[in-house]
This record gives structure tokens, sequence and C-alpha cells, in this order.
């Protein structure tokens, strides 16, 4: 019986790769906690995950011209960085929260861990079935 | 898994921080360099932080952050009235830096707290590559 992993391992496998890039914007939201004019951005999960499961991008752009640069690579991500709206905007236009920030990144980094042992498990139920033991 | 590129935001951050705790350094140890002309005298240098893409291909790209450039203050320097000290010019004056100690200590606190905002995103990072590579393992 042929197996489909990628249906075995579910939503957890992209999942993972949405959390990899909220992992690399909170990144820059930090590093940014003091740049004058730096507006701190977010990913809309539910949009991120649903433009990851599905293959083509429903959004096409239309080309007039051989030297048009076609939208393949932006499917995934149109629409899915969003701009936090801040609490307490800074006088220099810095609206990173660093506390609400950390928290994020924290969040994001559990988040992370429950789908890798998510996936751990997968794994160690194919194995199980693997060597029947 | 997060990629390589969350440790150069990090790093970014990392270094921009460390060229702020240099200014403050510089800032506090020239706090009491005082000179008899103003205009030679030391002037508060802070570094101008700027955003920074990692490639130029995406605008959804997350960002770095690095230094533009460092400013010298264009507050006035303090004059002394101090008509014994060597370097007093005709009037009597000598003149300080416009380092404003106060400021120049929250600036460190500051810097040192989002240095390890940075050094925590970098564990963190380094901690889920490396349970990824553990992942189906045990």
């Amino acid at each position: 019986m042929p197996i489909n992993l990628d249906a075995y391992l579910g939503v957890h496998a992209e999942a993972l790769k949405v959390y990899g890039r909220r992992t690399e914007v909170l990144a820059a939201n930090l590093a940014n906690a003091d740049t004058p004019g730096y507006r701190a951005r977010d990913i809309d999960f539910r949009a991120a995950l649903a433009a990851a499961g599905s293959p083509s991008s429903p959004v096409k752009l239309t080309t007039t011209h051989d030297a048009h640069l076609s939208a393949q690579h932006t499917q995934a991500a149109d629409g899915e960085l969003k701009y936090r709206i801040p609490l307490a905007p800074s006088l220099d236009g810095n609206t990173v929260d660093v506390q609400l920030e950390q928290a994020a990144f924290a969040e994001n980094a559990v988040r992370f861990q429950a789908t890798l042992t998510f996936l751990s498990s997968r794994f160690r139920g194919l194995l199980t079935a693997i060597t029947g033991q | 898994m997060p990629s390589f590129k969350t440790f150069d935001i990090a790093a970014s951050g990392l270094s921009a921080q460390s060229v702020r705790l240099n200014t403050v350094a510089s800032n506090l140890a020239n706090a009491d360099s005082v000179s008899g002309d103003p205009r030679t005298v030391y002037r508060a240098r802070h570094p101008l932080f700027e955003a920074v893409r990692a490639t130029l291909s995406s605008a959804q790209d997350a960002s770095g952050v690095r230094v533009r450039g460092i400013v010298e203050s264009n507050a006035p320097p303090q004059a002394r009235y101090e008509p014994g000290h060597p370097l007093a010019d005709e009037q009597g004056y000598i003149y300080a830096p416009n380092v404003n100690v106060v400021e120049e200590m929250v600036d460190m606190i500051s810097a040192a707290r989002t240095y390890q905002n940075n050094i925590e995103v970098l564990n963190t990072s380094k901690e889920l590559m490396l349970a990824t590579l553990r992942l189906g393992q045990s």
C-alpha cells in the first residue's frame, strides 16, 4: 500500500514553514527596536497557512511585454505580512513594542516546538508500522 | 525551520547595538574633556539606525538593521567661567562637551536591553534549528 507522505504529515509540515518565516519577521522587529521610522510587522498566520496549502496562486498578473516580470514568486508572500497597529506609537515613527514582540516570539517558538513534537510522533508511528514492534 | 536569515538579522541587531554602546562609552569617557575653544571641543556622538532588507527582490522580506552613520550633536557646548584654568580663553571661559551624562546612561541601558533581546532571538532560533535537525530521531 503506497503511503502519501505529504497527506500523512498533514498540515504540520506547512505550519512549520510558516512558523519559520514568522521567526524571521519577529527577529527583524526586535533587531529594529530602536530604528527611527521602522514599522513592526507580523504574519497573518491563517492567511499564510491557507496560501501555503494551495499550490498555485489564484492571483494572476497580466504581462503585455516580454520584459515584464511574472507574479509566480510572489504567490505566498502577498497579503500575509501585515503592519502592526501600535498601542503607543513613539515620536520617531517606530512602532515596535518590544514586550509584545518578545511575547510573540516566545509564543512562536513554543508553537514551533509543538509542531515538531506532532511531526516527531507521526514519524514514530510510521517507524512502528515499519518495524512492527 | 527558521532559516539562517534569522541569524543574520539578529547579528545585524547585535552589531548595531554594540556601535551604540561604543558611542556611549566614547561620550561618557569624554564628558569632561574641556577645551578653550567652543569649535574644537568634543561633541556627543550618536548612531543613526536604518532598516535594511536582506535581499532586494521582495518588499515583503524581513529586514535587519544597520548603522547609517554617526552624527555629532549640534547642541551648544557648555561654557564655564574658570579663569584659573590653563585652557581658559581671554574672557576666562572654558568649554565642556555637550554630553548629557544622564541621557547617555539611559541610552546605554536601552542598548544593553536590545542587545540581550537579540541574543535571546539567536539562542531560540538555534534551539529550534537543532530540534528540527533531531526530528524523527528517538
